[in-house]
């Protein structure tokens, strides 16, 4: 029995197809401005990749910022109770998961079941979301995936002293025109976006054992940055951070399929 | 004696020269990236407007964002206490100033005799700060000064639900996308600004006479939203709002000179 997650963020678009608790594919595609549509295109190529049709899915659950949109999904779940599911399911001793999202950012605490047990999240101010890294990219010419390799070059990173992302904006420019280099720039950046997530984390108190999942946990400079804000080893998943929401998804999918859930 | 003042502000810098209590010449100019020659063009400016050079100025007063570096002044006062001198020195009755600059914003709180009681400035989110209106009036197209004059012809001024000025921004290009009218926009961008400077005016307490001060207050959308949304009248000051921080080191100035 076939079931899928499909995750349906501002950034991008994912779908997990599982069978007996395995993954069997998975997808990941740049948003459409209309939901429906990522949705239709992200889960036809995971389905392509599997082999498989719509008709063999048993039951599909959505999450995300789009989820409402997504016209083959028989219910609906948050993405807090999704990253949670997935994360404590890939790795069983995870307690706290940071999610940093396009628009958004979590801290979520989690119990041996999965279950989450408080949360915290910023939607409010775009510092401290991945839009964040998103416009500094842009405006400073670079490639967002780029990121994580050039903030490795750094030698002397930079502090920023403000933390909204219209005055960083101006400052990274004055950084620029001061002859400070890319690498040190960048990590700057990380650190600052770190800090704004480790407080948000620190709200709930942080755990001991700690992922990181959204796409933005595939920056290593990033997950690095983040790390060092904790003080705490961060647990490394296995599996595609980005694709963590839809896997919770397939997860509950998978339950409500079975009669339980 | 001639007092001068200069106030370096983020966007703009500005010069006034009083003789004793008499306005005799001011002066605006965009600000640079090198801030002592800004200071120093515009002060000529200036005195050229009151017919003066500058060894004429007996004593000069620098304030705001870039002070430190104006080259000609004898001493540097903040803009918090130039904007509640200059608006003390044009109007003893005013107890609430609220200053909203370039890329900061503050509530001040005045007693009888022009002592500041208590302020707070909020310049860690762009929001609530003359940066938000830049950000928009480029979103519209617009120059600063129109989003003011445009708004009064809004016939259903949006509303916005974002805070942020990231996320405001978004919520504005979706409108513009729905081919919402600019001034509905620019009314409900003012509201949004007003709402927000109105929170951190709340928390210093609101005392009348109030008045703004800084290059925002002459948006009337801004200036009508915040009397809307404070409950209380804004003062029409006699000067230029935007001078007040030239102005009232003008007067520190002035004092420091003796002068009463």
């Amino acid at each position: 029995m076939f079931v899928a997650g499909c995750d349906i963020g501002s950034l991008s678009a994912k779908a997990v197809i599982m069978k007996d608790d395995c993954i069997v594919a998975s997808s990941i595609i740049f948003a459409r401005p209309e939901p429906g549509e990522s949705a239709r295109v992200v889960m036809d190529g995971a389905l392509k990749k599997a082999g498989l049709t719509m008709d063999d899915i048993s039951c599909c659950v959505g999450t995300g910022y789009g989820r409402n949109g997504i016209p083959f999904a028989r219910t609906v779940e948050s993405e807090i109770t999704c990253h949670g599911k997935a994360a404590q399911w890939l790795k069983p001793q995870v307690r706290m998961v940071i999610d940093i999202g396009g628009q958004d950012a979590k801290a979520i605490r989690i119990d041996e079941t999965g279950k989450v047990v408080r949360y915290a999240y910023n939607d409010r101010c775009a510092s401290g979301t991945g839009r964040f890294l998103e416009i500094m990219a842009a405006s400073m010419g670079v490639d967002l995936d780029a990121m994580g390799d050039i903030s490795s070059q750094a030698r002397n990173p930079v502090s920023l002293s403000n933390q909204c992302v219209v005055f960083a904006e101006t400052e990274i420019i004055s950084l620029i025109n001061a002859g400070r280099e890319l690498p040190d720039i960048v990590n700057g950046l990380h650190k600052a976006l770190s800090h704004r997530v480790a407080s948000l984390a620190r709200s709930i108190e942080l755990d001991s054992e700690v992922t990181m999942t959204g796409g933005v946990a595939k920056n290593q400079g990033m997950f690095d940055a983040l790390q060092d804000a904790l003080g705490v080893k961060l647990i490394r998943m296995d599996t595609d951070p980005q694709i963590i929401g839809a896997v919770g998804a397939a997860l509950l999918a998978g339950q409500k399929a079975a009669g339980n859930g | 004696m001639i007092a001068a003042g200069c106030d370096v502000g983020s966007l703009t810098t500005k010069a006034v020269i009083l003789n004793n209590t008499r306005l005799l010449g001011y002066a605006i100019a965009g600000s640079s990236i090198n801030p002592e020659k800004s200071a120093a063009e515009v002060m000529e400016k200036a005195l050229k407007a009151a017919r003066l050079t500058f060894n004429d100025i007996g004593f000069c007063v620098g304030t705001g964002y870039g002070r430190e570096r104006i080259e000609f002044v004898k001493k540097t006062i903040s803009e918090i206490s130039c904007h509640a001198k200059g608006a003390h020195f044009l109007q003893p009755s005013i107890r609430t100033i609220i200053d909203i600059g370039g890329q900061d914003c503050k509530a001040i709180r005045l007693d009888a005799k022009g002592e500041i009681v208590k302020f707070i400035t909020n310049d860690k989110c762009a929001s609530g700060t003359g940066r938000f209106l830049e950000v928009m009036a480029k979103l519209l197209g617009l120059e600063l000064e129109e989003l003011g004059s445009i708004s009064s012809q809004a016939t259903h001024p949006i509303n916005l639900a974002s805070t942020c000025t990231v996320w405001a921004q978004a919520e504005v290009i979706m409108h513009l996308n729905e081919d919402m009218s600019r001034a509905d926009l620019a009314a409900g961008i003012n509201e949004a600004m007003a709402a927000r400077v109105a929170i951190l005016a709340r928390s210093v307490g609101i005392e009348k006479d109030a008045c703004m001060t800084g290059g925002v207050a002459k948006n009337t959308g801004v200036l009508e939203a915040m009397e809307k949304q404070l409950g209380v009248p804004m003062r029409r000051l006699r000067v230029d709002p935007q001078m007040m921080g030239a102005l009232g080191a003008a007067v520190f100035a002035r004092e420091k000179m003796g002068g009463k």
